[in-house]
């Protein structure tokens, strides 16, 4: 088995990337193969690196009210024919949003003060199950 | 440590922390363990007593308020001549409902007024150049002259200090030179602040507002300075920030640290324009973090205060002592908020806001306590303004200038956090100064290095935060309520970039062009003003995302250095 394979991105506008950095080290140090984008990609951007570097997970950093493109991000997976790549939120997303975008379709949404190792853990778990399919 | 006049000044009582009696009985009632730091590293002692350095000479005392080197505060009288301003970020929805909030907020004791763009403007671009539903969300679009005169509307221009938003080129503030001569309303009745003005910081740590190359960005910033300088004389066109370092990661002394390095590289650039230090200093500002390490973050006001002081004369050769003032506007931590049990925040909020206070800041923003969820409702944000208005009015903490001065803690703290403090401008001026440590990236490693090492520290339960890691309450519905986030009305972000697509399309187009053409080649031109031309380019009715999108071409666009 390869070792997993993460997209770390951010999408939209928002530039606070503090929480993405931390994450991309954390998997990182915990044998994983992360491509960090940096902030401000597209939801087309994002399908395209994950299908071309054939990813087994994608993370999602939101702070301020980027998470409203996740459903866009949704469809264009599924458009791409990658719909089972499992995304995993991380940030700050008002309740109600949390459990329509946990409807749609998002594997996780982890809050500020979530663990390393529950996110390592939440990770590792997906990206098994992702490549084997 | 404190000057002190031999002559009639008492000899400073012995240190009981010195006392063997003492020594010997705290150690029977504590266990031994690790010796506890604060955020910054300085170590932590169970016990202060009288500082036991020398008095030194001018310059390492405390002075009094308003006197070299301002460790008491900037000003003689401070809040006893005037409040420090209750000014609290407000940027939502389309420009309307920013209207009604800061009208509201003015009506409920605000003194100061802060304009928040919308995440699309902040990138540069307009409403139309960005997916819909990102419009409004965190913040307000401001795209024209139009658009900042339906935010301020029946808001006196020249009765109330406002902030601004606003990063090279600085069309937020053009727009606002706009509206006021509109209104017949002197350039020179203005105040407020660039308050997104300093690109370093930025760069390095809120790179959502870092558009324009860093070389763009520095004669951009000069050119604001030296024009606000002349045209808006009252008008604060730089503010300093550490906030945006401290929210990224960096300790508390670092973050003043770099915001003191940072205005020694613009102190720099204007110099060499052949600018003399108390022209431009005097309107020099700063913009700090306030986390909940209580007295740490008074200590590193004092430090800071005390070591802009000697920096601007010493190093920089201000004489003027308006130049020595480090005059700052500080924010409650929003890092150190909550998402879990988010009400707990109104007590961290209000921690937050003595340390401000205490610490003499001259402008203080206090957090919503739901701002670990959304955008601030504006149930919380009226809240958090009355936070202001009780420690103010009912816990009178306006009454004595810098109260905590002469504690023993305080003033070894002070002391230590200096030091710290000192170790990080000197870090950067090793590494070329704040430009080029900022450039190579340098600034960026250590702010990822200490943001690394704070979370591990929450991780290993070594820094202890209720409802996150202790004391959870995870089951508790009522611990964990939230107000619902406020959007705006369906259709109407639609509406309103169809009605500005339309306004677009109706300008002369000629017009356009040859206006764009004159912004471009004034960029192109090295020896030129540009943010003179930025003025007249929103007079002439280019928007916002003209106005960057042109200069990007010319100067480069902002790409962030970033160190994983």
């Amino acid at each position: 088995m390869h070792s997993p394979r993460v997209l770390m991105t951010k999408i939209g506008l928002d530039g606070h990337d503090r929480g993405s950095r931390i994450v991309a080290t954390y998997l990182r140090d915990a044998g994983m193969d992360v491509i960090y984008t940096g902030p401000w990609q597209s939801v087309e951007s994002v399908v395209r690196v994950a299908v071309d570097e054939d990813v087994d997970v994608i993370g999602i950093s939101t702070l301020s009210n980027d998470y409203v493109l996740i459903p866009a991000l949704l469809d264009a997976l599924s458009a791409a024919g990658s719909a089972t790549i499992p995304v995993v939120v991380g940030g700050i997303v008002p309740p109600d949003e949390e459990r329509s975008l946990l409807e749609q379709g998002i594997a996780r949404i982890f809050h500020p003060g979530a663990t390393r190792e529950d996110i390592v853990e939440c990770v590792a778990s997906l990206s098994a199950v992702s490549s084997t399919e | 440590m404190a000057d002190r006049d031999p002559a009639t000044s008492p000899e400073p009582a012995a240190d009981p922390a010195a006392d063997p009696d003492w020594q010997r009985e705290y150690a029977a009632q504590t266990k031994a363990g690790q010796p506890r730091k604060n955020r910054s590293g300085v170590d932590i002692k169970p016990l202060y007593g009288p500082v036991s350095n020398e008095p030194a000479g001018d310059g390492d005392g405390l002075g009094y308020p308003g006197q070299f080197p301002m460790t008491r505060g900037v000003y003689a009288s401070m809040y006893r001549g005037q409040p420090w301003s209750q000014r609290q970020i407000v940027g939502l929805g389309l420009p309307a409902d920013y209207n009604a909030r800061e009208r509201a907020l003015i009506a409920g004791g605000s003194t100061g007024a802060y304009l928040s763009p919308c995440n699309s403007f902040m990138r540069g671009f307009d409403i139309d150049e960005v997916p819909p539903e990102l419009v409004g969300m965190s913040g307000t679009p401001v795209n024209t002259v139009g658009d900042i005169d339906e935010c301020l509307a029946g808001i006196p221009l020249d009765e109330i200090s406002f902030a601004l938003g606003d990063n090279p080129p600085f069309t937020l503030s053009a727009m606002f030179l706009n509206l006021a001569d509109r209104q017949g309303i002197a350039r020179s009745r203005l105040t407020g602040t660039t308050t997104q003005s300093d690109y370093l910081s930025l760069c390095t740590a809120n790179h959502m507002f870092f558009r324009i190359s860093l070389a763009g960005s520095r004669r951009l910033l000069c050119d604001h300075i030296d024009y606000m300088n002349t045209h808006v004389p009252r008008w604060n066109p730089i503010s300093i920030v550490g906030q945006h370092m401290q929210q990224a990661g960096a300790t508390p002394a670092q973050a003043m640290g770099f915001a003191l390095s940072s205005a020694i590289q613009y102190a720099e650039d204007m110099k060499a324009r052949d600018m003399a230090p108390d022209v431009f200093l005097p309107r020099f500002s700063f913009f700090f973090d306030i986390s909940i390490s209580f007295f740490e973050e008074i200590a590193k006001f004092r430090a800071g205060r005390r070591l802009w002081a000697r920096i601007a004369r010493d190093r920089l050769g201000a004489t003027d002592p308006r130049s020595w003032r480090m005059r700052f506007h500080a924010q409650t931590s929003g890092a150190d908020l909550q998402r879990e049990q988010p009400l707990n925040n109104l007590t961290r909020i209000a921690v937050q806001a003595m340390s401000g206070i205490l610490g003499g800041c001259q402008s203080l923003h206090t957090d919503s306590y739901d701002e670990a969820m959304h955008s601030p409702s504006e149930h919380s944000a009226k809240i958090a303004l009355n936070t202001q208005n009780i420690l103010r009015e009912e816990a009178e903490l306006d009454q004595v200038i810098d109260p905590l001065g002469g504690s023993y803690y305080i003033e070894q703290l002070t002391d230590d956090m200096e030091a710290e403090i000192q170790a990080t401008i000197d870090t950067v001026d090793a590494a070329g100064g704040m430009y080029q440590a900022v450039n190579d990236g340098v600034v960026q490693g250590l702010i990822g290095q200490s943001a690394l090492r704070f979370q591990n520290e929450i991780e290993t339960v070594q820094r202890r935060i209720v409802g996150l890691n202790v004391y959870r309450e995870s089951d508790d519905e009522a611990m964990n309520a939230v107000p619902q986030l406020e959007r705006p009305p369906p259709g109407a972000i639609e509406a309103r970039i169809e009605r500005f697509t339309k306004w677009k399309a109706a300008r002369d187009p000629a017009g356009v062009d040859a206006a764009l053409e004159r912004l471009r080649s004034v960029a192109r031109a090295s020896d030129q003003n540009l943010y003179e031309e930025v003025v007249a380019a929103t007079a002439a009715d280019l928007t916002h995302g003209e106005i960057v999108a042109a200069l990007r071409d010319e100067l480069g666009d902002g790409v962030p250095v970033i160190v994983v």
